[in-house]
């Protein structure tokens, strides 16, 4: 084996673990926390912007919650949500983007400048936008984000089958004369799966993003509710005299999106080498 | 002859770039505007593109639950007055009727008045477009020799410590999203750490946005760390991309100093995918604009927007939506254009096809702000 | 180690102990490569895929591939050894004391280059004397050296507005402008069609006798290196195994390899049964201890096996690198096969009609009429562009585009895709060319087999899997094979393999594109043989191929199409014997031939 492969294997190996590390860290805290909580997160445990002390670890926020209690409980609507959003996405891309690539002709040029149209709205924008108009309700936000995701995963399963639709493998089922169905469920699929997978890590990650940012400008989950995007938000003019209010979600935040992003990239470098001839 | 010509596959079929011409067959164009029509149908396209996003702007926002009459006359208004506004203003008219009236208008440049303070759209937003330009020319101008200097580094020195370092780095800040980075650095320049730079925006509208530097401090550079990341990993990709090519080592055979085939001979080849990235870069830095206005209070669309939606101010919802997607379109067209310039072998045929495949990837590493 | 003397002049090149082996402590790529040039020499290099010949033609310039490492070696130009120089120096003389010219001129031409823009560069760096027009006058020289247009509109172009054989010149030009020492040719005809080709290796020999400019000519394709040079080195798994003059090695084999080689390539002049070698070349970090090809050669002793033969003379001005060289002549050795005999009036078993096809608005087929007789194997020829993957495709049942009629046995068929039934689908089986993408990545060797069992046959998962295995011994491949997945596999087993799976739909017709192409000599041997046997068992066989040799080894019959029309067909002796159009004639008189014309 050639050495500077090895040390590169290696250092990519790690990179995947350190993402495993933080994501299921982080993972933890969202779905294991809300019942380790110390205190309920809407009870109010000291003063406004108290410092960190006794029975609050992190302090207390703007209306005096306790912070590390509401730390733990933040976590689980941005995931679950996100999750929700970047597999919505992946399916519905996934499925419309291989038709596309597989029939081509109008259908495909139907789509693609469909999707060219969705594009044109900054993804924020858009989900905003909807949101204020049709309400908060969490499926709402969920279809939205997936949404704002679509016409990129289309355009990615498009390419990807169009890629594999030449291949010879293909031609071939189609001259024996397997079905569409079969063609696409057992030709193309299996091939397109990798980077559509490595795909789903990287929404995930813009996922998590936008819900925060969502949040954060008060379009997401609503007060008195426990989320990290909002607590950013609710917590923001009292920065100077207690920042770990603030800078626990952002933290939180940030691990998360990191996790996803390492685990995320590892995992296509590795395969994509796994899978060369 | 064929009953039905639809192309049968060939190895350059579908979205790949036109045939190669190592089967024999010269391709020289005498005239040197052969992208032309192909210009001419990408602009029609675009038109239909931007007149099918005033339909759905407009439609959405019809959407929204709240009557436009009611807003204007308050909450205490009697129903009749209501009414009356609301025939007087010709909401009970058809959809269609109304939208296509509404264009024309638009046409007109007349975006209707808005609903909170009876100032016609157009001008609240010319207002703070100045401010919002200054923002994004002064990204722009930074990020782009900023990131290029970066990817090629980078990318010419792959794998090593300080490439390895500095991917890293670029992949923490990119963990950060919009509002976490805007927050971060006001904690560090604003408040605790070296409290430097305003954190809040206080422009005086009557100067130019660009005669108060201490404004702009935060907000550039939280754009910039926002958009740094995507472009300069592209740019780095391109490269490295580039240099294996076979071309390069047959450049390195015939003896080409190093430095000449990293800038000559690689980087030029480089671009096509970088001018996507950057109009990427542009529709990242319109959604990433609103966080950004909003948390440094900053009077540039991004915030009028926010505003408009938190208010349900239509008209200007609709004036500011439509400018920003009309200028993603434009600026996605531009970018084609200027890739089909820059690529010789797309240049000089009648039908360039830009690889659906390479913008796709790009779309995706861009998305999500 | 003794330089190899064949010349009194002193050496253009000189080349001594080279070894190239894989990054970090990988295993040795090519090793003991010992070979000298004399000015305006011309010297063939002969090996297979994994010979190492490509690593080996990069190394002569200073230049280890990615993942390699020059581990040992001298190479001797102009009294400086371009191993040891530093860097600046090496890069000075590569271009100016020897060049390269790639294989594939599509990718190794900058496509924003201008092709005038890329010669002055050369130029420039390495003449810096040169004033601007003075440059300009050698460019023109060169260009026109090449038989290229030297006008300022030419100049202008980019690559990708010349043809395959114009950017293959302009290679050579680059290459020749600065009129190096050496020059190193890496299989550089391999994307050209036949006639384009015989005019490059024309120009490259006047080259090199005009201006006095050794050659190292990389090759896999014996034909070509025979036309081409005066000495010929063959390379097996990295080592030279023999090196002697054409005239020599073509007639008089000493390696038991290169006659293995030469046993396997089809000769156009006449048919012979083709012997392929058994067994594969093991890649580097795998090879036995002893001689590499010990484990394939029938005259192996313990010997061989433990210890490495050295290159030594082993007939006058032949040198082989092993204990027991074979004496005999070549030609002794080798099997006439009859020429069948061609009856006219044969029953038709696929009989096409007026066929025509388009890709939009060009038309690529021009009312193709042709029978193919049952149980013979059916030629259809031509170069690329010509139509013959259309024709080959539609008849296969994937036509789009193509419109006309197809009789089999009699009964109307379908051309389009749509247009025919399952066991239609199942009686015409079609073989693709890449190897490599022909069967699907992600599923096991016997589910990619099994699969169309079932698809065919009503049969039970056993049943089909018994079959698979059955398809899979037919086409002589280890039962194991069923289990991996095709990227375990080698061109030649995955081929062998898209082969089983045609068979097993108990097709009557099978239908091969250049399936072939991709494959190494000894390995396409092979596959011919396994369709001559498919053929004497009673299957028909349309053979889609350029190689007019590979078309005396295995067909019958034969269907000539140039630029969509049909412009000749017959028995195969006859029309390649008598060519009767001049399209034919001349794409024989092109077509590079391996052995000297023998009287039948």
């Amino acid at each position: 084996m050639k050495s500077c492969d090895k040390k590169r294997r290696w250092h990519r190996e790690r990179q995947v673990r350190t993402g495993v590390v933080l994501f299921g860290a982080v993972l933890a805290v969202a779905l294991l926390g809300p019942s380790l909580a110390p205190h309920d997160p809407n009870a109010l445990v000291g003063v406004p912007y108290g410092m960190p002390g006794e029975g609050a670890w992190l302090g207390s926020d703007y209306l005096g919650r306790d912070v590390w209690s509401r730390l733990l409980a933040g976590g689980l609507s941005i995931f679950w949500m996100s999750l929700s959003a970047s597999l919505i996405a992946l399916a519905v891309g996934a499925v419309i983007g291989m038709i596309a690539a597989y029939r081509k002709g109008p259908t495909d040029q139907a789509i693609i400048w469909s999707t060219d149209v969705l594009f044109a709205f900054p993804d924020l924008i858009l989900v905003l936008l909807i949101v204020s108009m049709l309400g908060r309700a969490p499926w709402l936000i969920v279809l939205l984000v997936a949404l704002a995701f679509l016409p990129g995963v289309i355009r990615l399963a498009r390419g990807i089958t169009l890629g594999i639709v030449e291949q010879e493998y293909v031609d071939s089922a189609r001259m024996l004369g397997f079905s569409t169905g079969h063609i696409m469920l057992r030709e193309i699929l299996p091939n397109a799966a990798t980077p559509l997978l490595v795909h789903l890590g990287v929404m995930l990650t813009w996922a998590i993003g936008m819900l925060s940012g969502l949040s954060f400008l008060g379009y997401g989950v609503a007060p008195p509710a426990a989320d990290w995007g909002l607590m950013i938000n609710e917590n923001r003019a009292g920065l100077i005299i207690q920042p770990w209010a603030v800078l626990a979600p952002v933290v939180m935040i940030a691990l998360f999106t990191l996790g996803a992003n390492l685990i995320a990239e590892g995992i296509g470098r590795i395969n994509a080498r796994t899978e060369d001839a | 002859m064929a009953s039905s010509p639809i192309p049968a596959p060939s190895p350059q079929a579908g979205d790949g770039v036109p045939q190669p011409a190592g089967s024999g067959r010269a391709h020289h164009s005498p005239s040197r505007l052969v992208w032309l029509p192909w210009l001419g149908k990408r602009l029609l396209s675009g038109l239909a593109t931007i007149l099918v996003i005033s339909a759905v702007v407009y439609l959405g926002t019809l959407a929204l639950p709240s009557d436009p009459a009611r807003v204007i006359l308050g909450p205490e208004a009697t129903d009749a007055a209501v009414a009356l506004l609301r025939e007087q203003l010709g909401l009970n008219r058809p959809i269609p009727v109304q939208y296509f009236d509404w264009l024309g208008h638009v046409l007109r440049g007349d975006f209707g008045k808005s609903l909170d303070s009876g100032v016609p759209a157009m001008e609240i937003v010319s207002d703070r477009l100045g401010n919002s330009f200054a923002l994004m020319f002064l990204v722009l101008a930074l990020n782009t020799p900023a990131t290029f200097l970066l990817g090629v580094f980078m990318a010419v020195r792959r794998d090593s410590r300080l490439d390895r370092t500095l991917m890293a780095l670029l992949i923490g800040v990119k963990a950060f999203p919009p509002f976490a980075i805007a927050v971060a650095l006001i904690i560090v320049f604003s408040t605790s750490v070296l409290p430097i730079v305003p954190a809040v925006s206080l422009l005086d509208p009557a100067l130019s946005a660009l005669a108060q530097p201490q404004y702009l401090v935060l907000p550039v550079a939280t754009l910039l760390l926002i958009v740094m990341p995507f472009l300069t990993r592209l740019i780095r990709a391109g490269m490295i991309e580039a240099l294996d090519a076979e071309y390069i080592a047959a450049a390195r055979l015939r003896g080409v100093p190093e430095r000449r085939i990293v800038w000559r001979h690689a980087v030029p080849n480089a671009l096509a995918p970088v001018i996507q990235g950057i109009a990427m870069t542009v529709r990242m830095l319109l959604g990433g604009a609103l966080i950004v206005e909003v948390v440094y209070s900053y009077p540039g669309i991004g915030s009028a927007l926010n505003s408009a939606i938190e208010n349900r101010d239509i008209p200007v919802l609709q004036t500011i939506t439509l400018l920003m997607a009309v200028s993603v379109v434009v600026i996605n067209l531009l970018a084609d254009f200027a890739t089909v310039l820059l690529t010789p072998r797309l240049r000089t045929t009648a039908k360039p096809q830009l690889s659906s495949g390479a913008k796709a990837r790009l779309r995706l590493k861009a998305g999500g702000v | 180690m003794t330089v190899t003397p064949l010349s009194i002049r002193p050496p253009a090149i000189a080349v001594r102990g080279l070894r190239v082996d894989l990054s970090g402590r990988g295993a040795p790529i090519v090793a003991d490569i010992d070979l000298a040039l004399a000015a305006g020499e011309i010297v063939g290099l002969v090996g297979e895929s994994g010979s190492g010949k490509t690593t080996l033609a990069n190394a002569l310039l200073g230049h280890a591939r990615k993942g390699t490492r020059i581990v040992a070696g001298e190479v001797w130009i102009d009294q400086q050894n371009i191993l040891a120089l530093d860097e600046k120096a090496q890069r000075a003389a590569r271009g100016k004391l020897i060049a390269y010219v790639p294989q594939d001129p599509a990718m190794a031409l900058n496509p924003l280059g201008r092709i005038g823009s890329v010669l002055h560069e050369t130029l420039s760096l390495h003449r810096p004397e040169l004033g601007r027009s003075e440059r300009d006058e050698v460019v023109r020289a060169t260009v026109r050296d090449v038989d290229l247009p030297d006008d300022r509109e030419f100049l202008s172009r980019y690559p990708h507005q010349l043809s395959g054989g114009q950017q293959q010149r302009v290679l050579l030009a680059l290459a020749f402008i600065l009129r190096p020492r050496v020059v190193v040719l890496d299989e550089p005809t391999t994307a050209l069609d036949v006639t384009t080709q015989a005019q490059i290796l024309k120009l490259i020999r006047s080259l090199c006798r005009e201006h006095q400019i050794a050659a190292i000519y990389v090759s896999h394709d014996l034909a070509i290196v025979r036309e081409l040079v005066d000495r010929t080195a063959v390379l097996y798994a990295g080592r030279l195994v023999e090196v002697a003059r054409s005239s020599a090695i073509f007639s008089r084999p000493v390696h038991p390899y290169t006659r293995g080689l030469l046993a396997a390539v089809p000769d156009i002049r006449r048919r012979q049964r083709l012997a392929s070698i058994p067994g594969h070349t093991a890649p580097p970090g795998r090879r036995p201890d002893g001689c590499a090809f010990a484990p394939r050669c029938a005259r192996a002793t313990d010997l061989c096996r433990t210890d490495v033969p050295v290159l030594a003379e082993a007939e006058p001005g032949t040198l082989a690198a092993c204990y027991h060289p074979v004496r005999e002549l070549m030609l002794d050795l080798l099997a006439h096969v009859p020429t069948p005999l061609h009856q006219a009036g044969l029953p038709t078993l696929l009989k096409g009609s007026g066929i025509d096809a388009a890709y939009g608005a060009t038309q690529v087929l021009f009312d193709v009429n042709f029978a193919l007789p049952p149980r013979q194997c059916t030629a259809l020829v031509g170069q690329s562009g010509s139509g013959k993957t259309t024709l080959a495709r539609a008849l296969g049942g994937l036509g789009e585009g193509v419109t006309g009629e197809l009789e089999l046995n009699g009964t109307p068929i379908g051309i389009g895709t749509a247009g025919r039934d399952r066991d239609l689908r199942r009686r015409v089986q079609y073989v693709f060319q890449n190897p490599y993408r022909a069967l699907n990545p992600r599923q096991s060797i016997g589910r990619n087999l099994t699969e169309v069992v079932r698809h065919f046959f009503p049969v039970g998962k056993d049943e089909a899997r018994a079959r698979a295995e059955g398809a899979i011994a037919r086409v002589s491949l280890p039962a194991e094979v069923m289990d991996r997945r095709p990227t375990q596999l080698s061109g030649g087993e995955r081929q062998r393999v898209a082969i089983a799976r045609a068979l097993l739909c108990e097709p009557e017709l099978l239908i091969c594109d250049e399936i072939t192409s991709a494959l190494d000599v000894s390995v396409q041997a092979a596959v011919l043989e396994l369709l001559q046997t498919l053929k004497e068992d009673g299957l028909t066989l349309l053979f889609v191929t350029h190689d007019l040799a590979v078309v005396r080894a295995i067909a019958d019959h034969i269907v000539v199409l140039n630029h969509g029309r049909i412009v000749e067909q017959g028995a195969v002796d006859d029309v390649l014997d008598r060519p009767a159009d001049p399209y034919t004639r001349r794409l024989l008189a092109d077509s590079p031939r391996v052995a000297d014309l023998v009287p039948a």
